[in-house]
């Protein structure tokens, strides 16, 4: 079997600062790892693999430092690691990203063997649009299971695969035929530790870098800034409101200072107080 | 299963283009995705009408609901709601295979709408459903689509502006998709307020079939397991929500939001970091990567206030921040603070909110 998992390299979000002048973001000395929501789906990989046997490409579109992610992914024990990196990509949006990384699963395909699945993460945490995996499942033509929460049989000779999918109200349970596309919702695993021997493997390791020729992209007006149809007109900082949050002075004991917020509380709210008294007396 | 756009899109340069195509000005009208599941419509969907009617007033075009579902009763009630809520027509797909949602139906059936009545703008919530919808749908035509966006305006070229939190929710960016018809957006839920209901009667309905079989679609159905309604978290539609930041500085201190909330019969939940700390579910998490809430009171413990927390909680009608930095950005936007620490104070103010609610003493201080 052969899967192919897609991952993003993201800055880690807990570091980003925005400049209080410029309004731009300071990227300098950020670090960067893999986006979190792919580490289940990665993880998912691995442990099918595991039980059936086969390989596990990790694939990632990005600058040339996109291979460190990359590296840390085969720590993991990923078999194979895939670098798609072009200036042709730069400024892609959701579709022209997914145009970019459905080539190079065709290609992958070719060249490793088809995979039976594509796994992505949910959503990335700098992006959090969620729009990426049902576009590559659209661009290579592969079902598309989102948000799946257990992967619950998977019957490699019989072409089948059933999962449990977070849906409004409750899990939908679905059965699907491969190849297919999955986004892994997350907490559904743990990461593993990696082994010695695979963070041994994965510092000596070749990632196969590809550009976008190599990847048998012939349309680059599809890639890129060209390639996207949504166009970013406008970066900013959310303005303040008018007035600033009226403070409530300190008292000496902590409980006069409740009492003061409450009362400040209900003096906007004066329907709200009404509403929560005739709750507690029916309590 | 994949359904060609009705013309393909120009070439890619046409993102740099000034000018729409004549094939794209012929798009028109505002629609909303009704998002059905199990015979009940999203509250959203009635936020994105209210919303698009905005939208389509602007434009001086009509606004439509998109209604995909098996005859019925329940397909019925949500055309009548539709009306109810402020739609001018309703495009309707009803075929029993549209009963509950699957990927392969529901993105060829709204495809194919689009392609034969081409609105300039579609919207659906930014759900589970809408989510796995919408990325489908957009990739078929070939046109831009934004995610999660908290404004939508209609700029002087009568272009779509979106605006959504970008770079993990530390700034806001406004999107259009200049070139290319319709113009995707989704939203998440609440983050528009709900509009007025009134009863109208049933207007214009435009009928369009699925043409597809069972035989055609691959995923099955095996199983739907419904949530238990007891003890799920109801965070977005909550009326009062209180919770926990980073300020509260150890795991065994969410007990203090709990027990704030539980005396306020409130719901709790967190910032972002507390939940990638481990210390609450992923459910509970407020803001532009979690929930989004519009609670008549919010009360914010020891949370800074970043954009995609503050983007979460903008829609309250009070809100209440309680944090040891009198810089933090929750100043910003809060109508009340507090600068104190967070970890002494909330045992106060649950203490004297028990106190003050509890029909004992109200009676003693009555009487």
């Amino acid at each position: 079997m052969h899967i192919v998992v897609c991952i993003k390299q993201v800055p880690d979000s807990a570091q980003i600062r925005v400049h209080p002048v410029t309004n731009t973001i300071m990227r300098q000395g950020v670090p960067t790892i893999i986006n979190p929501y792919d580490l289940f789906a990665l993880e998912e990989a691995l442990r099918l693999r595991d039980t059936h046997g086969g390989e596990v490409t990790v694939l990632t579109m990005g600058p040339p430092m996109a291979e460190d992610s990359l590296r840390k992914a085969l720590t993991y024990g990923a078999d194979r690691a895939v670098l798609l990196t072009d200036r042709f990509f730069a400024g892609s949006d959701t579709l022209a990203t997914s145009y970019a990384l459905a080539a190079a699963i065709a290609k992958i395909g070719e060249v490793f063997g088809e995979p039976e699945i594509v796994f992505t993460g949910k959503q990335t945490i700098d992006g959090d649009t969620a729009q990426v995996g049902p576009g590559i499942a659209k661009r290579q033509n592969l079902l598309q299971l989102t948000y799946v929460s257990k992967i619950r049989e998977l019957k490699l000779d019989a072409g089948k695969i059933t999962v449990e999918r977070r849906a409004e109200g409750g899990i939908q349970v679905l059965e699907t035929r491969l190849p297919v596309l999955i986004t892994m919702l997350e907490g559904t695993n743990d990461m593993r530790r990696g082994s010695m021997a695979d963070a041994l493997r994965a510092a000596r390791a070749e990632v196969v870098t590809w550009s976008a020729k190599d990847a048998g992209i012939e349309d680059i007006l599809k890639c890129g800034l060209r390639g996207s149809p949504t166009v970013v007109k406008r970066v900013f900082a959310p303005s303040p409101r008018a007035e600033k949050a009226e403070q409530i002075e300190l008292q000496p004991a902590a409980i006069d200072t409740a009492d003061a917020l409450i009362a400040e509380i209900f003096g906007r709210l004066p329907a709200l107080e009404t509403e929560l008294v005739e709750l507690h007396e029916t309590l | 299963m994949s359904t060609a756009p009705a013309a393909p899109a120009a070439g890619g340069r046409a993102g740099m283009k000034k000018e729409l195509s004549e094939h794209f000005k012929a798009y028109k009208g505002v629609w909303v995705f009704m998002e059905i599941e199990r015979g009940v419509v999203h509250p959203v969907s009635f936020e994105l009408l209210g919303e698009g009617r905005k939208l389509a007033d602007q434009l001086g075009v009509e606004l439509a609901g998109v209604v995909l579902g098996p005859a019925g009763d329940g397909t019925n009630h949500a055309i009548a709601e539709t009306f109810a809520y402020g739609a001018d027509l309703v495009y309707l797909m009803e075929d029993p295979l549209l009963a509950d949602y699957r990927n392969e139906p529901f993105s060829k059936g709204l495809t194919d709408l689009v392609n034969t009545y081409k609105p300039e703008i579609l919207l659906l919530g930014a759900t589970t459903l809408g989510r796995d919808l919408a990325g489908s749908v957009a990739t078929t035509l070939l046109t831009g689509l934004t995610a999660d966006c908290t404004e939508l305006a209609v700029d002087a070229d009568k272009s779509l502006a979106a605006t959504r939190p970008t770079f993990g929710g530390s700034l806001l960016c406004t999107i259009y998709t200049l070139n290319f018809r319709p113009q995707m957006a989704t939203v998440r839920p609440r983050v528009m307020s709900m509009p007025a209901r009134q009863d109208k009667p049933i207007g214009k309905i435009v009928s369009h079939p699925l043409n597809m079989a069972e035989e055609d679609i691959v995923t099955k159905i095996l199983e739907f397991v419904a949530d238990r309604q007891t003890g799920k978290v109801n965070l977005a539609y909550a009326d009062i929500v209180v919770a926990g930041g980073l300020g509260l500085g150890a795991v065994e201190n969410m007990q203090l939001v709990k027990n704030l909330a539980a005396a306020l019969g409130a719901e709790y939940g967190c910032s972002r970091p507390i939940v990638q700390k481990g210390w609450m579910p992923a459910e509970r998490q407020i803001g532009q990567t979690g929930k989004t809430i519009r609670p008549k009171l919010y009360i914010a413990a020891g949370i800074s206030g970043a954009i995609q927390h503050r983007v979460g909680v903008e829609g309250a009608d009070l809100i209440v921040a309680v944090n040891t930095d009198r810089n933090a950005p929750i100043f910003d936007f809060a109508h009340v603070g507090l600068v104190t620490d967070a970890i002494r104070f909330l045992p106060a103010l649950t203490e004297a909110f028990t106190r003050r609610l509890s029909p004992h003493n109200r009676d003693r201080l009555a009487g």
